[in-house]
Order: C-alpha cells, then sequence, then structure tokens
C-alpha cells in the first residue's frame, strides 16, 4: 500500500537544487518522481526511486552532509480524465483526511491513468478507506517497475 | 566661549572644584566599601582574600587595590545575595539581560531611586529642560531602566511627562503633535525612526513638531547619526549613558556642548583600566570603564567592570560643569552586542539551542541594521531530528525556537535553517557573530 520517499532538506540558495540532483545523478540513481516545497528561509526536496536504489541514495545524501529521511507515502492511481483527481479528492474529504501535500509521477503506469502521490494526515486510514472505495494503489513493486521501464 | 545657553541642574554638585569632589568621592567610597564589607559576604570574602580591611580605603588613591565586580556576580549571587540593605528597604527592581538564560537584577532602596531620578534631573537639564516642557518617554517601561529612568528624572525637575514607552509610532508622532512635546527620551535608532516617520506623514518640525531636544540612549550611536538626528527632527540630540547595574541611564550625559558625557561622579567613581592586566590608566587613555557605586545603599557596585570601551578626560567643560567626561563608547572587552537597546550575548542564544531538543548547538549571529531598525538573524543547522518531509513540521520547530529567543532574549530574532556543517568550526572561541552593521 506505502511506498518509500526520500525527503531532503535543502537552504534556500542558489545552486542548491542543482547540487544535490547531481550528486544522485552522478551515483547513477534515477529519479522517477520529485517535488520541491520552498518556504522563505528553506526548501524540502521529496524523492520516489528505485526500491533498489534507496540505499544508495540514501548513503550519498548523508555522506554529501545532507540532512535526509525515508518515510512512506501513498501511491494513487487516478484515471485521466476531467475530474479525476477532485473525486480522489472527494473520497478524502468524506473520509475527514486532509492532504499535507500530492504531487505527480513523471511516468504513467498505464495508458489512462495518472499516479499521485499523496501525504495524508492519517495514511494508515487513507489505504483502508481508498480500498473501500476502490481507489486504486501502488505497490513499491508497481513503482519499481515503472522505473524498470524506462 | 561658547555661545549655548547652558542649564544645569544642580550647580553645588556638579560644578564643584576637583578637589572637594576627591574629598567627597573619599569618603563616601570608605562609607560604601565599609557597608559592602559588613553586608555582603561575596564580597567580604575577596577582601579578605586580599588582605583588604575597610579601613584600609581611605581615598579613591586606595580605589585600586580592591576586587573587581563583574556581571556574573550579579547572575552567581542572584537575586539578592548581594543586597547591603535589608530587603524590606528594597522599593524596586529593574533588570537586564544576563550572560544566560536568566537575566540579572538589581534592587534599589528609596534613596537609590532617588539619587537615579537626580542624575536623570540632570541629564534632562543638560539637555534643556525645565518644569515648563513636555517629556515623551518612549523607552519601555519595564524591567528595562530606559524608561522608568527617564520618567522619573522629568517627573523630579516637575515637567509634564507622556509615559509611552516603545511601539506603536502612529500614536507617538500623534502625541508629540497633540500635546506639544518638546523632549524625547528614547533609543537612537528609534528616534532617526520616528523622525523619518515624522516627515513621511508630511509633518514638519518646528511648525507641527515642536521638539527642541531628546536624550538618546542605551545602544551605540556615532556623530555621523547625531547629525542626520539634529537635522531631521531640528533639535539638539544628546547622548546618554548608563546600566542597570550602576544606576540606569544618567549615569554620564552630554551637556549641549556634546564634547563626552559628564559623569554624575559625585555619585559613582569611574576609571579607565587595561583590560588585560586590570592596571589603571590615566585620563585620555582608551580601555575599559568602570564603576565604582558610592551614594547607593541597595545593592552597591565596587569596581564593576562594564566591559565598554571608552577613555576620560578630566579637562573643565565649556558648560561650567567639573564633572569628567567619558568618551563615546568605542567597543566591547566581550561578546555582548547591543540589539535595538537591548543587551544580547551569544550565550544566551547558545542556552535556548542547547535546551532544545533535537537542536544543534552550532548557530551563527547576523546582526544588521536595515532602516535605521537593527535585525537579528539567528542561522541554525538542521539536524536529523529536527527534520521532517512536512513544511508545517518544521515551521512548527522553527516557530519554537524563535519564541525562546523571543522569551530569554527579549528581542524577535528571524530564525533561519542552514544546511548540516554550514555554519564555520574554528578551533578554540567559534566565531558566532557577524555584524554588518556600520557604526
Amino acid at each position: 500500500m506505502f511506498i518509500s520517499q526520500i525527503s531532503v532538506f535543502l537552504e534556500n540558495k542558489a545552486g542548491a537544487l542543482r547540487e544535490m540532483t547531481a550528486l544522485l545523478g552522478q551515483g547513477g540513481v534515477d529519479l522517477l518522481a520529485l517535488s520541491l516545497a520552498d518556504t522563505q528561509s528553506f526548501g524540502i526536496v521529496r524523492l520516489i526511486v528505485h526500491s533498489g536504489q534507496i540505499d544508495e541514495a540514501m548513503r550519498l545524501l548523508k555522506d554529501g552532509g545532507y540532512v535526509a529521511r525515508i518515510n512512506h507515502v501513498i501511491c494513487a492511481a487516478v484515471p485521466d480524465r476531467p475530474m479525476g483527481l477532485s473525486e480522489l479528492l472527494g473520497v478524502i474529504e468524506e473520509a475527514n483526511l486532509s492532504v499535507e501535500y500530492m504531487y505527480s509521477f513523471m511516468r504513467a503506469s498505464k495508458a489512462g491513468t495518472a499516479n499521485m502521490i499523496l501525504r495524508l494526515n492519517d495514511g494508515a486510514k487513507a489505504a483502508q478507506v481508498f480500498a473501500l472505495k476502490d481507489v486504486v494503489m501502488l505497490s513499491q513493486d508497481d513503482v519499481d517497475a515503472l522505473g524498470a521501464a524506462n | 566661549m561658547s555661545t549655548k545657553q547652558h542649564l544645569i541642574y544642580n550647580p553645588a554638585c556638579e560644578c564643584m572644584s576637583r578637589d572637594e569632589l576627591l574629598a567627597l568621592q573619599s569618603a563616601r567610597l570608605a562609607e560604601t566599601v565599609k557597608r559592602e564589607y559588613e553586608n555582603v559576604p561575596m564580597y567580604r570574602a575577596r577582601m579578605d582574600e586580599k588582605g583588604i580591611k575597610p579601613e584600609d580605603i581611605r581615598s579613591v588613591e586606595d580605589l585600586k587595590y580592591l576586587p573587581f565586580m563583574q556581571k556574573t556576580d550579579l547572575r552567581d549571587y542572584y537575586p539578592f545575595q548581594l543586597l547591603a540593605s535589608p530587603r524590606s528597604e528594597i522599593v524596586r527592581i529593574q533588570g537586564s539581560s544576563g550572560t544566560t538564560g536568566k537575566p540579572i537584577v538589581s534592587g534599589y532602596t528609596r534613596n537609590d531611586v532617588d539619587v537615579w531620578s537626580e542624575m536623570m534631573a540632570r541629564t534632562l537639564t543638560a539637555a534643556g529642560c525645565t518644569k515648563d516642557d513636555v517629556v515623551q518617554v518612549a523607552y519601555g517601561l519595564g524591567l528595562f531602566t530606559g524608561g522608568f529612568g527617564a520618567y522619573q528624572g522629568a517627573d523630579r525637575i516637575g515637567a509634564m511627562v507622556v509615559p509611552m514607552s516603545s511601539g506603536n509610532t502612529q500614536r507617538q508622532i500623534m502625541m508629540m503633535k497633540d500635546l506639544g512635546v518638546t523632549l524625547l527620551c528614547c533609543t537612537p535608532s528609534y528616534a532617526t525612526y520616528l523622525g523619518e516617520t515624522i516627515r513621511e506623514m508630511g509633518l514638519v518640525p518646528g511648525r507641527d513638531i515642536k521638539l527642541k531636544a531628546g536624550c538618546f540612549g542605551a545602544e551605540p550611536w556615532t556623530e555621523a547619526m547625531r547629525a542626520r538626528l539634529e537635522e531631521l527632527l531640528g533639535i539638539d540630540a544628546c547622548d546618554i549613558y548608563g546600566l542597570t547595574e550602576i544606576a540606569g541611564p544618567g549615569v554620564a550625559f552630554d551637556c549641549l556642548e556634546k564634547h563626552g558625557m559628564h559623569v554624575n561622579e559625585d555619585h559613582v567613581i569611574a576609571e579607565i583600566i587595561d583590560p588585560v592586566t586590570e592596571e589603571q590608566l590615566p585620563y585620555g587613555q582608551s580601555g575599559e570603564l568602570v564603576f565604582t557605586t558610592i551614594t547607593k545603599t541597595g545593592m552597591p557596585m565596587i569596581r564593576y567592570r562594564t566591559h565598554d570601551i571608552c577613555s576620560l578626560n578630566d579637562k573643565p567643560c565649556e558648560c561650567g560643569r567639573t564633572l569628567a567626561r567619558m568618551s563615546r563608547i568605542t567597543g566591547r572587552t566581550d561578546d555582548m552586542l547591543i540589539i535595538r537597546g537591548v543587551n544580547v550575548f551569544p550565550s544566551q542564544i547558545e542556552t535556548v539551542l542547547v535546551g532544545t531538543q533535537g537542536v544543534a548547538p552550532h548557530y551563527m549571529l547576523i546582526v544588521d541594521r536595515v532602516n535605521n531598525s537593527d535585525t537579528l538573524e539567528v542561522q541554525v543547522e538542521m539536524t536529523d531530528d529536527m527534520f521532517s518531509d512536512t513544511v508545517g513540521h518544521i515551521e512548527t520547530v522553527r516557530r519554537y525556537i524563535t519564541e525562546q529567543i523571543k522569551s530569554v532574549v527579549g528581542i524577535s530574532a528571524k530564525v533561519t535553517l542552514v544546511a548540516p556543517k554550514s555554519v564555520p568550526r574554528s578551533e578554540g572561541k567559534a566565531k558566532r557573530v557577524i555584524d554588518n552593521r556600520k557604526l
């Protein structure tokens, strides 16, 4: 139900994001999805990589002096049509859950769906609700398959 | 000769001959040392250690044999162990920043409040204040001595006091205009801000604003700032020096000659020492300013090291006063910062960070002056414990640190989170402060 995500702390200064992505890129880590949250004074980068590359990515980041951590998020497949996302958010709202952040995958697993990565205030409850409401969730294997398809 | 008209509040004390003054100081010093020895165990122990008895101190000449006192003493013997009078005789507590989380406090007897009021009455009179004046006090009224000091001095003169305390600039200006305020007491940076706001509002000093003088202190400033303030507000801008440990504002003050601040030497003895050898330095030479109170009864201070660097001048002044003058403060012998009139020690910030779980003790303080107001940025390194994938969580930690700093230091700081290991580590004493203010 859950997939692993790496979050990295970045200072809000020129070149910070490029340096970090270059570090991972030179280490051969392939980024499957990325989102950047920025405030006036700092940024958080969230990354999805192939599960086989998580340890290597974390090692590169720690050795590079970055503060980074792994946590778990939900990846939901949303029908790729008008109202697709809105309906998913309706399910979330109905269950009294709230979205802390959300971003989308760069690659679709199959035609006609878009993959959304969601961090909800209560992940366990969200997974139950989604299963009940037939929201399609990607497993870590599904996500890894997206990377392999490259 | 000067063409300025000088008002003197207490000519008998402010203009006595140096010989008379020396005799008075000597008698008062002997009395103070005796009081201290008999009532303050800590200082008695220090004198005993040096083999000095109160009767050995007969004149100002003997001052150099006495042990020093330090700001850390006010922390170590907090809050009442330095009192030389019974607690029931204390009528007031004032305080200022300590070097760690706790403020330092000073206890005043009725006599001490009177002495302080007298010093501030002299200060305001020297700036041209009489009972016909309207004095706006825009220093904070509270534990900080600025507000109460100015209030008491103006009250002693019989002037009309407007106790605004600090902040709320629009209301300050409204009162200044409506009440015809003639004297302003606040920090020089706030005075500049008030002056600029007055101009922006289209008010004309001299027509809408009746200010004639101001007594500005609690933070370092320059002759250039004085010229700017005088031009901006059409006033005489007078410098004023003081510290809670000794009394508060009014320990030394500018007369309208503005050539050094007269030290109220019938109440305090000023010395300049070499901060390293601790030897006394002659008049004219720059060193650390040391004060001994000689009329205070609540919490007398003997050879209190201010850590301020300046020089003394005992030449008679054009204004008629014989009180020696101290130069502007040119620096500090420790790492104390004065930010918006508040004394800030980097160690206070360190106390907050060390006391906050998950926060690294590495930090950098960046001080600047933007639009005449001091700014403080505290750079804190991100740690594994503080980090989260959500902005909200990190912001909560950042806000918590900001609030802790505000409550311990007393001023608002901008807390910035920086990458781990980005604060420079150095061998020995780390550099914790970057002061970009151009003073």
